[in-house]
């Protein structure tokens, strides 16, 4: 990023959040430093506060409602928006994950090929869950009875420093109808707030998907331990943290899931929850 | 002129019971250290001493479950293993009057539920998972699932056998072994099991019974030879094997506590309506997880539903659980009438209105008139925590959306209920309101191939129907193309 000439003096981002659509700089004022591999400067993003984060769950619950209200096909359409966008500005992420991710560039060009159709891989599953997950139960008596999944409400996500598993790790929690706080660690801010943008420019609607950059020791166990988070991602966290966290969440029984691998319609319905309802059938 | 019924009291001859029980442990009783009585609530009566398994009880079961597991059951087909379950069913249904009365003398539920409810359910489950047993690779959870290997099982006092029969079924189907822990008032009907278990001639090992109390149960959830945590019972202890088992790999489903709403719109059918509030709330004395224990009128009709619903409540017979006319049993114990009783003193004192119907009760065994409570607000606590007894808090509402936000006001989320006419209302309130289970112009239905569990505090997972398969199973590959 650094200017070898200075014919022209190049006008650089400030990173600030992601919370309900905006982009607004972290309460605390923190900020923390992620340099390249030479040891170059690369971008001061904010250092979330817990307070950044009930702010951000705020923001996610008050978003379910019409997020999980859409229709299975209009989420999916707003879902292939942002690979759309993703798409448009596949070089300027590339060049953020090789930099940040200590990658080269042809690895990183792999990555975000991969992440753009993983994102559209997910997005495809909206109108098609119910199908795979729900039935229709044949009890005995004069009942119509079938079971439907529906999104858990607030999911929040604790991401490696991955983009790819960034990627799966949101696609899988918002395309059921959740809305999501994502904790983001490391250098994977550059490019996460690059998608921030891109998820402002998609017609999602504010607060479904919610950016925090920082730490995830920090961050990781106020998420586990706030009331109005329904499920959480842990994948991102060293197994040897994880108890920890279970533990925590057990206070509001939060769905607590990790997962080794993407790509897996089990990753989109460990943050659903299955109704049953039963209907009296009579003249 | 008053019709009164004659005394019509089931014979208690068909159940013999011991004076004294053990563990069932790798095929036999085994012989306790320590005992505690066991009672009929209705009378008092001391009906047999069961046994308080400790952490060498608990041990010797698990050993048995890991051996069974390894050497036999594993080793069965599928086919074999549902085998097993159908005859388990049939002998189930060949005993089922045997059953039903020992249950109602342990439990105080009438003989009119356990005999037309419980332990027909109970054989139908096992009927229902034997058919699962080597159907497995199409469940929806890929290619060849794998059980978890030994299942920690542990149930409530309010449906013993029923929740004996939800929690072995689908772990035996699946091919795993269990330790099952009754709960401490009502661990009869399960010993009974254990009988059955022989005469199916069911492998050794394969379903273990060990007695006890809650410090029996936290033996079973903290063994380390076991993979898999099944329990029913209250939230508070719930989180507590959620907080037990946080730093293992042990899976759990939990089906907790509930504070279901039972929303009646002003063009419910009134007559049918009344009838499945009564059994909304008074089916088991009330003893049921997801009772519809607050009911969410709307304001226009809520006079008159709550006049019928009394005049109702006024022919409820409430009294000697083996009479065959019966509709109200007793409460199962003596702490939980203490906690109906105070949770009902709270709603005095914070202002709600009280009635309950003329009721007679016998000096001896636990009882709790059918209550109502009008005038409770949100804020109450009988509008928020668990009475699980036979008490109804009544709230109103104008319009729709109130409805729902009332009725997701809780941090329970297991059942709900809605009375109406109108189908596109009945969608659109079951599409909002955040619930495991929702019955339409019902309440209180129960099948084996109808999954059941809860959102939020009301527990973790789901039983019953192919949903209920995935709590006893690892995923097998997924053959989805890529």
């Amino acid at each position: 990023m650094a200017t070898k000439k200075v014919s022209r003096v190049e006008v650089k981002k400030t990173y600030k959040l992601f919370i309900n659509g905006a982009f607004p700089r972290s309460e605390s004022g923190r900020v923390f430093e992620v340099t390249a591999k030479n040891g170059d400067f690369i971008a001061n993003p904010a250092l979330a506060s817990r307070k950044d984060l009930r702010d951000a769950v705020t923001a996610a619950r008050a978003a379910q409602s019409c997020w999980s209200k859409a229709t299975a096909y209009n989420r999916g359409q707003i879902l292939y928006r942002i690979a759309e966008m993703l798409e448009g500005r596949a070089e300027q992420f590339e060049s953020e994950i090789a930099l940040t991710a200590r990658i080269t560039p042809a690895k990183a060009k792999v990555q975000v090929a991969q992440a753009i159709d993983r994102w559209v891989w997910y997005a495809g599953w909206s109108d098609k869950l119910q199908a795979v997950s729900g039935a229709t139960n044949p009890v005995s008596g004069p009942y119509f009875n079938f079971s439907i999944s529906e999104p858990q409400g607030v999911v929040a996500i604790a991401s490696s420093d991955d983009f790819l598993e960034f990627i799966d790790a949101i696609a899988a929690a918002v395309v059921s109808g959740n809305s999501s706080v994502v904790l983001v660690p490391g250098g994977l801010a550059v490019p996460a707030m690059s998608f921030a943008e891109v998820l402002a420019t998609s017609d999602l609607p504010a607060g479904v998907i919610n950016i925090l950059t920082g730490s995830l020791d920090e961050l990781a166990p106020w998420a586990a331990s706030h009331m109005d988070i329904d499920g959480f991602d842990i994948s991102g966290i060293q197994k040897k943290k994880h108890g920890a966290l279970k533990e925590a969440g057990a206070e509001n029984l939060k769905r607590i899931h990790s997962f080794e691998s993407g790509k897996t319609p089990t990753r989109i319905l460990a943050f659903m929850e299955s109704k049953t309802v039963w209907h009296s059938v009579g003249v | 002129m008053t019709f009164e019924y004659a005394p019509a009291p089931e014979s208690r001859s068909i159940v013999s019971i011991k004076p004294k029980y053990g563990h069932f442990i790798n095929g036999s009783f085994v012989a306790g250290k320590k005992h505690f009585p066991t009672v009929n609530p209705a009378t008092e009566e001391i009906l047999s001493h069961i046994a308080l398994g400790g952490t060498s009880d608990v041990d010797k079961a698990v050993l048995a479950a890991q051996k069974a597991y390894t050497k036999t059951w594993s080793k069965l087909s599928g086919k074999e293993r549902g085998k097993y379950l159908y005859r388990i069913a049939r002998i189930l249904q060949e005993r089922a009057r045997e059953f039903a009365v020992l249950e109602t003398l342990d439990n105080g539920k009438p003989i009119r539920e356990t005999r037309d409810i419980d332990i027909p359910l109970v054989a139908a489950h096992f009927f229902y998972h034997a058919g699962w047993a080597d159907k497995l690779d199409y469940a929806g959870l890929g290619h060849s699932p794998k059980p978890y290997g030994v299942a920690g099982q542990i149930i409530p006092w309010n449906f013993p056998l029923l929740m004996l029969a939800w929690k072995v079924a689908p772990a035996l189907a699946t091919g795993n072994t269990v330790v099952l822990k009754p709960a401490e008032t009502t661990s009869l009907t399960a010993l009974l099991f254990a009988e059955v278990c022989q005469q199916a001639e069911l492998p050794d090992g394969v379903v273990n019974i060990v007695t006890g109390d809650g410090s029996t149960g936290a033996a079973i959830v903290n063994h380390p030879g076991i993979h898999k945590i099944a329990f029913t019972g209250s939230t508070e202890v719930g989180k507590k094997i959620a907080r037990a088992i946080a730093e293992t790999d042990k899976k759990a489903t939990l089906e907790l506590g509930g504070k279901g709403a039972n929303i009646v719109f002003d063009d419910a059918p009134v007559d049918e309506t009344v009838e499945g509030i009564v059994n909304g709330i008074f089916f088991n004395q009330g003893h049921v997880c997801c009772a519809g224990s607050r009911l969410i009128v709307q304001e226009s009709i809520a006079e008159e539903i709550i006049e019928k619903l009394k005049v109702r409540m006024a022919k409820i017979r409430v009294g000697d659980p083996l009479d065959k006319n019966t509709d109200l049993g007793a409460i199962n114990s003596k702490e939980q009438l203490a906690k109906i009783k105070e949770l009902s003193a709270v709603g005095d004192t914070e202002g709600a209105q009280r009635w309950s119907p003329q009721c007679n009760f016998s000096d001896k065994g636990y009882w709790f008139a059918p209550t109502i409570f009008t005038g409770v607000t949100q804020a109450h606590r009988i509008a928020q925590e668990e009475i699980f007894g036979p008490v109804l808090s009544v709230l109103t509402f104008r319009t729709p959306q109130e409805a729902i936000d009332k009725a997701n006001n809780s941090p329970f989320g297991l059942s709900a209920g809605i009375w109406s006419e109108k189908g596109s209302r009945i969608f659109w309130a079951s599409q909002h309101l955040k619930a495991g289970v929702i019955w339409a112009n019902t309440f209180n239905k129960f099948d084996p191939a109808s999954p059941f569990g809860g959102y939020k505090e009301s527990g973790w997972g789901r039983e019953g129907g192919k949903h209920g398969l995935a709590a006893y199973l690892k995923n097998g590959k997924e053959t989805g193309a890529k």
